[in-house]
């Protein structure tokens, strides 16, 4: 699937809910599924700095795609930031540094990233993007 | 709720209560990060630009002189705000953080020496750690802190024990914006004069809440913010002792501070025009006459009553959420409720609560220091004021009971 067929089948599960709640607790569930990072990825490194909630990040190239795990202590980002996953991560690192990202906004979720310094979503999607540049032309096999 | 102020026709005073968040009406509990403005605040902002917006002190036509006038007339309405003796000794600035940096960089600069103590506490606020952090590692000082109890209340005999013939400054604040603590600055400052140091307050917090005597508290500087007392951003006032005041070097450089400039030697301005450079932020400086006009007509008694009241009717009603802990219970505290909930995130609970219309605030409130004293990485705040109601309260409840049933 592409990057933005992921985006477009997001937005439409998105337009099963006509309410605030049944949206967050979509999210929330979203943020309870996904994996969480081992603890040895959970490195300074790795950590995006938010005001108020840790947002981790890892990369790593598998063959020619770029792949990520995140984690965050806050669990509604934590369900954000297995959306941006979803999206961004198993694509070639051009396709990732190219990425036109509207699902959020189309979501109505676009003030989650206008927070940066609320949450590290912002930075989380700008790091992101910036493996993207800096992986491309690179093919590794194991996990960095 | 008996109160002698009349609540519903106080809340028609602030438009902004009347807003529309995220479909529900807002209600606002953000009050120690700031207030919201009430007409008349509005109107002296507009008016001011509508009639005489002009600038100050030199100019000789009509409208100078009607902004100069005003200008000048808020400088009294402050001086006679804190009690202080002297028009001279009331300082514009940009607010708290600002007045803090001036005495810092002036003051601090001029008189403190490697070797000489400052000693803050462990509920400052990062305004008032990190100027004096800058002022230490420059002049080689060492900066002491005092601790405090699992209420939230400092440590008094633990101060007294940092006070030495070393001790030059104590900077504390008079009321914490994390926990609400009120400290004991009388005693403070007493203490701190007996070994010949000097005393900052930062009163950003205490300024909305309590009737500030700085010739009664005797503390040699006291800085605060307008907008925490339903007046505009972007302007304070820093109350400084005159005879300190004019011992300070000047602090930025520029028109206005000065008397007479050659290339060779300038000379400055007095008291207090000698510490505000620049152009000032005239239209909030006037207007923030209006907003204690505004606190005076109700009377900050009446107001801190009304607001104990609702601390006490919400204390006890967040006592009934399951898991919940609140973080600061001093004996003598203003109106703010700082809390955490068992195995939730605050900024879950912030942005839950957000989707409900209410507005709190969450996360380390710039005391970080303080948050890792109690082995936290944020919690939940809920700060209220004179147009606050225990509706609204009974909203925040709902509201969390909600908070915990999605997140549970």
């Amino acid at each position: 699937m592409t990057i933005n067929e992921t985006q477009d089948e997001l937005i439409s599960d998105f337009e099963l809910f006509d309410d605030w709640e049944s949206k967050y607790e979509y999210i929330i569930d979203l943020g309870k599924q996904f994996p969480p990072l081992q603890e040895q990825y959970k490195t300074e490194e790795n950590i995006i700095k938010g005001c108020q909630s840790k947002v981790w990040l890892n990369a790593y190239m598998d063959g020619d795609l770029l792949k990520f795990e995140a984690d965050s202590d806050a669990i509604i980002v934590r369900g954000l930031v297995s959306m941006l996953v979803k999206v961004l991560s198993g694509h070639t690192p051009e396709e990732i540094a190219s990425a036109n990202l509207y699902f959020m906004e189309k979501i109505g979720l676009h003030q989650h990233l206008a927070q940066t310094r609320s949450n590290g979503l912002l930075s989380m999607l700008k790091q992101m993007k910036a493996y993207g540049f800096a992986y491309q032309g690179r093919t590794v096999n194991s996990e960095s | 709720m008996s109160n002698n102020l009349d609540i519903t026709a106080i809340r028609n005073d602030f438009p902004i209560l009347e807003e529309i968040v995220n479909g529900k009406q807002l209600v606002y509990f953000d009050n120690a990060a700031t207030t919201q403005k009430p007409k008349v605040v509005l109107d002296a902002i507009s008016g001011y630009y509508e009639h005489y917006n002009a600038n100050i002190h030199r100019g000789i036509h009509q409208l100078a002189e009607k902004a100069t006038a005003a200008f000048e007339d808020s400088r009294k309405r402050l001086q006679q705000f804190l009690n202080a003796p002297s028009f001279e000794e009331i300082i514009f600035t940009y607010g708290t953080t600002d007045g803090i940096n001036l005495v810092a960089q002036t003051y601090g600069r001029k008189f403190l020496k490697e070797g000489d103590e400052v000693i803050i506490s462990a509920m400052e606020h990062h305004s008032n750690i990190v100027p004096w952090q800058m002022l230490c590692e420059e002049k080689g000082c060492i900066l002491k802190v005092i601790p405090i109890n699992d209420d939230g209340e400092l440590l008094m005999d633990e101060y007294e024990a940092l006070l030495t013939e070393r001790t030059k400054f104590v900077s504390v604040v008079h009321v914490s914006n994390s926990l609400g603590t009120i400290n004991p600055v009388k005693e403070i400052i007493r203490k701190a004069h007996e070994v010949g140091a000097k005393v900052l307050l930062d009163g950003a917090q205490a300024s909305s809440h309590l009737s500030i005597d700085v010739q009664d508290l005797d503390c040699d500087f006291y800085s605060l913010s307008l907008h925490k007392i339903y007046g505009p951003t972007g302007m304070g006032i820093l109350f400084g002792k005159k005879e300190l005041l004019n011992a300070m070097p000047p602090y930025r450089g520029g028109g206005e501070m000065i008397k007479e400039v050659t290339f060779e030697k300038t000379t400055y301005n007095e008291l207090p025009y000698k510490f505000e450079a620049g152009t000032p932020n005239i239209a909030d400086v006037i207007a923030a006459k209006y907003a204690l006009d505004y606190v005076d007509t109700l009377g900050k008694p009446n107001i801190a009553a009304y607001e104990n009241s609702l601390l006490e009717y919400a204390t006890q009603a967040v006592m009934e959420i399951e898991g919940l802990k609140i973080i600061g219970k001093a004996k003598e505290k203003v109106s703010v409720l700082s809390f955490v909930i068992d195995g939730i995130h605050h900024q879950d609970t912030g942005v839950l609560l957000d989707q409900q219309g209410i507005a709190v605030r969450t996360g380390h409130h710039c005391t970080q220091p303080l948050m890792r004293r109690f082995n936290i990485t944020g919690t939940t705040r809920a700060s209220f004021a004179v147009y606050n109601t225990t509706a609204e309260i009974d909203r925040l409840i709902q509201g969390l009971h909600k908070v915990k049933k999605m997140l549970g």
